[in-house]
């Protein structure tokens, strides 16, 4: 009997419970809990891989004719048919996700930069300063969106990095105001006057205390904003004013040839179509779900539409 | 009350005077001449000056700044520098059509996405608060110039029905010139109403969780009362702020619809103008614009005042 007991020797290490990665685990509690979220995240996923990829992913070169393939309904070789001048329109779509991940990302950036700048210095200096910038950002957030970037976009010609610029300035106004408020409520706090008592200067008071808890309200912005400038894209190559042809963006894909071709070749425009929503959706429902879960302060706080 | 109506007033001003600003150096900034681009290759440097004189474009800029702000300050917008125009006549033209496309549309807003926030709300997470926010994403998540191509795409290809294209006036006929819009403000609507539908239910949402409510419910009222009574006054306070956001999403969407439904309104008109470099063009509509978005946000301040009691400035 003891003997028995004793063969039941105590391995020296017990075999952990297999359990997933820290983040894997997250993100899986995060699929759970928002549901949307996550199949916005697929599709943001999706949408970064067709743009880093566009090369291999798509069979053909965006602007490459190919013969005897004009306007041909979709089939197993061109899975969304040809356009007007033979070029395949599913490799279209997927270097058209470059351009809408390039100008989304690039903008957001850009505009994140000066809106902190913007906003975080406006809140910290106060004064005549706040009072002064703050009527600027009054004048230029009265503007309604679409009219002050084509009037940029005409004031700066086309092109790729004009509309970055473009597309940035506007967003920044917006985003500054949400984040000035941000930071005169971590100003508010106490730790910030004990820093003060302690004899920090001004650098170290906004890198060390204030930027850090600002720095949420800022991913959340960004994330938001991604959707809009995509959206906003989209929109200004429609008009003609975004980047020029024969590049493939989806909004220029639904103007000019699309829109001429409709009715013969109705999966010119119904693809890009598809596109640019299910992009817009994507972006949207993850931001939407970070906010739920990083801030529930921002809850409701308004997105535009255009 | 009064001191905040005086303070409101006062703040709007600069930020008029700053957007009159950026309305006047914005066009301005245009690379390209437009007294090139008018006498095209046949210009010499002494036509040029000449044009250039006549068309008061080789004053130093602060001059033209302080004169146009002048004659506005008259009433008078300057004229076209293509066709010699008033800008003021084609814009008490054209600012009518685009009022009534933007006035239906926001009225479609408004129709849709309050009473349906409002049925979202009082049964939450039932099918048809499911069914209506998954439209809502939908409607936010959808370009306005995609629906209107697939609104114009898909009869057609069903049932061979094409929009009519051609504009009507409201002096031929009347009912024709209103139903004419019908189409584009809706798909103008769509977008702004998923939003206040959204507003509307996660504002009545949380008033309905309020004390008041529950002491309404309490006294016995029926349902219709405690909800549209007692709790959507309370719910539509923020919804009115975001109205007013509205109107300026509503003004960059309608120069997109407009140009898809070939509506002569002031966003076609804009477009054109950018393209042809006239500058006074370019600044007439955009001062109109953004004077009726400021005052549209003052308004909504005011009303915000005399419908909440609680703020006092």
């Amino acid at each position: 009997m003891m003997n028995s007991v004793q063969t039941l020797s105590v391995p020296e290490r017990l075999p952990r419970a297999w359990r997933l990665p820290a983040l894997a685990r997250t993100l899986l509690r995060f699929g759970r809990r928002k549901p949307l979220g996550a199949i916005g995240g697929v599709i943001v996923l999706a949408l970064l891989v067709m743009a880093i990829f566009a090369d291999r992913i798509a069979p053909y070169a965006y602007d490459q004719s190919i013969p005897a393939a004009r306007t041909k309904p979709p089939s197993a070789q061109f899975w969304m048919g040809t356009d007007n001048l033979s070029r395949d329109v599913w490799s279209r779509v997927v270097y058209g996700a470059r351009i809408s991940v390039t100008v989304g990302f690039a903008t957001v950036a850009l505009a994140t930069l000066m809106a902190a700048t913007v906003g975080v210095s406006s809140a910290y200096l106060g004064g005549v300063y706040d009072i002064v910038v703050q009527r600027v950002v009054d004048a230029w957030m009265s503007f309604p969106a679409l009219v002050v970037i084509l009037s940029l976009m005409a004031a700066l010609g086309p092109g790729l990095p004009n509309l970055i610029f473009a597309l940035s300035i506007l967003g920044a106004a917006t985003a500054s105001r949400v984040i000035r408020g941000s930071t005169l409520s971590v100003m508010a706090n106490p730790y910030v006057e004990a820093a003060r008592a302690l004899g920090a200067g001004h650098v170290r008071i906004v890198t060390v205390y204030v930027l850090p808890n600002v720095m949420a309200t800022i991913i959340i912005l960004s994330t938001i904003g991604l959707g809009t400038v995509i959206l906003a894209e989209s929109a200004l190559s429609f008009l003609g004013f975004g980047i020029p042809p024969p590049y493939p963006s989806w909004g220029a894909m639904l103007s000019g040839s699309g829109r001429s071709f409709i009715y013969h070749a109705p999966w010119m425009a119904l693809f890009p179509s598809a596109a640019i929503s299910l992009a817009v959706f994507g972006f949207n429902m993850l931001g939407d779900a970070l906010r739920d879960v990083l801030d529930p302060r921002l809850r409701g706080s308004g997105r535009s539409s255009s | 009350m009064r001191n905040y109506i005086l303070r409101r007033l006062l703040v709007a001003i600069p930020s008029l005077l700053i957007a009159s600003l950026i309305v006047f150096t914005l066009p301005r900034l245009i690379p390209g001449d437009v007294v090139q681009l008018m006498l095209q290759e046949k210009a010499y440097g002494k036509d040029l000056e000449d044009l250039r004189a006549k068309l008061g474009l080789n004053r130093p800029i602060y001059v033209q700044y302080g004169e146009w702000l002048l004659a506005v300050g008259g009433g008078h917008l300057g004229e076209s520098l293509w066709t010699r125009q008033p800008v003021l006549a084609e814009l008490t033209r054209r600012l009518p059509v685009t009022a009534t496309l933007g006035g239906m549309a926001l009225g479609v807003a408004i129709l849709i996405g309050i009473p349906v926030g409002v049925v979202a709300a009082v049964r939450p997470d039932g099918p048809l608060d499911f069914f209506a926010r998954s439209v809502a994403i939908l409607g936010l998540s959808i370009p306005g110039f995609v629906t209107a191509i697939l609104v114009t795409l898909l009869p057609a290809i069903w049932w061979g029905w094409t929009p009519r294209t051609r504009f009507v006036e409201f002096s031929a006929d009347p009912a024709a010139y209103v139903l004419q819009f019908v189409l584009p403000a809706v798909i103008l609507g769509i977008a702004s109403a998923a939003g206040i539908m959204r507003l509307t239910r996660g504002m009545l949402l949380e008033v309905l969780r309020q004390d008041y409510v529950r002491t309404a419910w309490a006294k016995g009222l029926r349902e219709r009362i405690v909800v549209l009574k007692h709790a959507l006054k309370n719910a539509l306070i923020p919804v009115m702020t975001v109205l007013g956001l509205q109107v300026a999403a509503i003004a960059s969407g309608a120069v997109i619809v407009e140009w898809i439904f070939g509506i002569p309104g002031m966003g076609q008109f804009l477009v054109d103008a950018i393209v042809q470099r006239d500058y006074p063009v370019i600044q007439g509509i955009n001062l109109v614009i953004v004077t009726i978005i400021v005052v549209t946000n003052l308004t909504v301040d005011l009303i915000y005042a005399v419908l909440d009691p609680r703020i006092r400035y």
